[in-house]
């Protein structure tokens, strides 16, 4: 399926990577799904799986990894909210 | 309830948001305007920190300034969404909300919220909640530029912030 994935903050410094669509195979289901099979990209990608407490947007909503991806989703990745 | 939040780079005057939320009004299905009985009003003002102490190396370092990034579209929903839980929780009579992006000064207005209500317990417990909700759930991240030759650096978020949010979900 298309999506749309963005990335913000230190997250993005380190991925070198604001937003990017992408066409995902057909296993990768879910937002923790997207997040491994991009990590399997390597080199920088791989601090998607090594970066502890990366929280998930879907369709501008705060969301669980195990939340199911749909096609033409927004998807986000990002650090700890540090707002206020 | 009339509601305004904000997501912007410029500032805000707390005189006139406090004066916004003091005489709200709502029209009546005939036309006519009704002033509802705000009896209190409750605000939270966020600035810019000049100083801070670095626990890493133990060292004051001065803060030269600082960037805010956000996510737009998520911005706007999830603050509307903390809001609404607010509302639902107390009995409100108008809430404000502002949060500024971009780059800032030391000692700059960052984050304004206003709550009114009939009684002051309600109006301060929402404005409490509303920012204890907002700095573990907006998409906001601060970036700060420290005087000197020392890089800049994104700021943590903190566990104690997301500690005092769940105490409102435990209800303790």
């Amino acid at each position: 399926m298309k999506l749309t994935v963005l990335f913000f903050a230190s997250l993005r410094e380190a991925l070198g990577c604001a937003s990017e669509v992408l066409e995902v195979p057909a296993h990768v289901t879910t937002v923790g799904a997207l997040r491994d099979w991009l990590a399997a990209r390597g080199q920088a990608w791989s601090v998607l799986a090594t970066q502890k407490n990366v929280r998930a947007a879907l369709d501008h909503d705060m969301v669980a990894l195990a939340t199911p991806l749909h096609e033409g989703a927004e998807v986000a990745f990002f650090p700890p909210v540090t707002g206020g | 309830m009339p509601v305004r939040i904000r997501v912007q780079e410029a500032d805000f005057d707390v005189g006139a948001e406090i004066m916004a939320l003091s005489s709200p009004s709502s029209p009546m299905a005939d036309g006519a305007e009704v002033g509802a009985e705000v009896g209190a009003v409750a605000t939270f003002v966020g600035l810019v920190r000049a100083d801070k102490v670095s626990s890493a190396a133990a060292t004051l370092k001065q803060v030269d300034g600082m960037t805010l990034e956000h996510y737009p579209g998520m911005t706007e929903k999830s603050l509307a969404s903390i809001v609404a839980q607010a509302q639902q929780r107390w009995p409100l009579l108008g809430v404000r909300v502002i949060h500024r992006v971009g780059h800032l000064r030391p000692g700059e207005r960052i984050v304004f919220v206003g709550v009114a209500a009939s009684h002051r317990g309600d109006a301060f417990s929402a404005c409490e909640f509303i920012m204890d909700y907002l700095k573990t759930q907006a998409p906001f991240w601060k970036k700060e530029a420290f005087a000197g030759a020392q890089a800049s650096a994104w700021v943590d978020a903190r566990e104690s912030d997301e500690q005092v949010m769940q105490r409102w979900e435990r209800g303790t």
